[in-house]
């Protein structure tokens, strides 16, 4: 059976099927509502949805049915900030403005999941979404108080990793706070940015892993010791699971981005998306490409047919590209309402549509 | 009693009829109505229970700009319109 592939757009979710060749938008959920970010749990099959609705604050909705029907869950929320002690002064509103990030947990922890929020808090579920907690220890991290604000006022989780060999181990990614680790289940937490660098900060601050912005931080299935990371400011990527990040030198077009995605069984191999630069979040020359290394980022090939290569003005951001658990089939979607699959590893693109709204996510189901 | 209506636009989202509730302070009132419709509380309350920016609270026609403590008394006949801010696109 073919995956199916869901669509989180500013303007609701769209699941879109196909099978292999051709692939069609087949549903249409939410619609007019800005859907943040999409999780399917392949564990049982469900679908989750976030949702960002503009003057009543994000909710979340479960589908147990493949959309046939949505059930709105409790969404991730703050508890009652203190009046005294150290977080008394926090100046970051402690309410959850967009859920940037969905995960499930572990294989055999059915009903865990995680939600990487804006501003920076991480929630715990252990019943499907039925009730979240805050994670307090890294909330009350005092190193927090450093994080910055990237695209958005404040700082936030848009990466959850989840190691396959054990759900206790869990790696962010924070935009602005580095990468973080917990080889507890969130009861303690690493800083793990060691060899980032951050060329927007003057030159002595550059190396403070709390200040690093990974746009977005991805594992290896088969080895989840490889990882790697669309930077603000490059390419990085590691070996050891993270404790140390090697920079890969930019590939043409350009090193830019937010998407990456890497091929669930080579760790040698993964896909970006291209930008010019921070300054300018455009593709290079109007012209649309993917970068594909193959060799683990010593060389990359520049994949372009089926994308639009002139006047093309679209940006895919941090969520906006997927793979399937085979490696072969991808989807790239931009804010600029385009959305293209790939059945061959990203050598030629279909286009599905060029009149979506604002693309936020892509996942497939399976 | 006081009576408390929350606009189509909240009821798009969770259905809730018009309520009526004892006198109170206004965050009583609201509290009390809400125990109709739980669900539609996260819609007009953020995680610190203060009202949305973007949700406008009337009284008796008024707006009231306090969003935090809402300690206006409000006694028997008083009418309270809860709706969403002009904002967004």
């Amino acid at each position: 059976m073919m995956p199916t592939l869901l669509v989180a757009t500013r303007k609701g979710l769209f699941a879109v099927q196909g099978d292999g060749a051709n692939w069609n938008i087949a549903s249409h959920y939410f619609a007019g509502e800005p859907v943040t970010q999409v999780l399917a749990d392949r564990r049982d099959g469900s679908w989750y949805a976030a949702l960002r609705l503009g003057h009543f604050g994000v909710k979340l909705h479960k589908s147990s049915d493949q959309g046939q029907s949505w059930q709105e869950m409790a969404a991730p929320a703050f508890p009652v900030k203190p009046t005294e002690g150290p977080w008394a002064d926090d100046p970051t509103p402690w309410s959850v403005d967009l859920i940037w990030s969905l995960a499930a947990g572990g294989a055999h922890e059915r009903g865990t999941l995680w939600a990487g929020c804006l501003p920076a808090g991480l929630f715990k579920s252990e019943d499907g979404g039925a009730s979240w907690t805050l994670n307090q220890p890294l909330w009350e991290e005092p190193r927090r108080r450093a994080w910055l604000g990237g695209g958005y006022d404040h700082a936030g989780i848009h990466s959850i990793l989840v190691d396959p060999r054990d759900p206790l181990h869990i790696t962010l990614g924070i935009s602005c706070g580095g990468v973080w680790q917990t080889r507890d289940g969130g009861a303690s937490w690493s800083l793990t940015a060691s060899g980032m660098k951050a060329d927007y900060l003057p030159p002595e601050n550059a190396d403070d892993g709390n200040a690093q912005d990974p746009h977005c931080l991805v594992q290896c299935a088969a080895q989840p010791d490889m990882l790697w990371v669309q930077h603000h400011c490059g390419i990085y990527r590691s070996t050891n699971g993270g404790k140390q990040w090697q920079a890969i030198a930019a590939p043409a077009p350009s090193g830019f981005g937010f998407a990456v995605a890497c091929d669930p069984h080579n760790p040698q191999r993964a896909w970006f998306v291209p930008a010019q630069a921070d300054v300018c979040r455009i593709p290079v020359a109007g012209r649309m490409v993917v970068t594909r290394t193959d060799d683990g980022g010593a060389s990359f090939q520049v994949l372009s047919e089926g994308l639009p290569q002139s006047q093309a003005y679209h940006l895919v951001y941090r969520h906006g590209l997927d793979v399937t658990r085979d490696g072969q089939t991808l989807a790239l979607a931009s804010t600029t309402g385009g959305l293209w699959l790939s059945a061959d590893a990203g050598l030629g693109w279909q286009c599905l549509s060029h009149d979506l709204p604002p693309v936020a996510a892509v996942r497939f189901t399976d | 009693m006081v009576t408390v209506e929350f606009a189509a636009s909240l009821r798009h989202h969770v259905e809730c009829a018009p309520q009526s509730v004892a006198p109170g302070t206004l965050r009583d009132v609201l509290e009390g109505a809400l125990r109709a419709a739980p669900a539609l509380a996260h819609y007009v309350f953020d995680d610190q229970r203060a009202v949305r920016k973007h949700v406008a609270v009337f009284v008796n026609g008024q707006i009231v700009p306090e969003r935090v403590h809402l300690t206006q008394w409000l006694g028997a006949g008083d009418r309270v319109l809860v709706i969403q801010a002009l904002t967004g696109g």
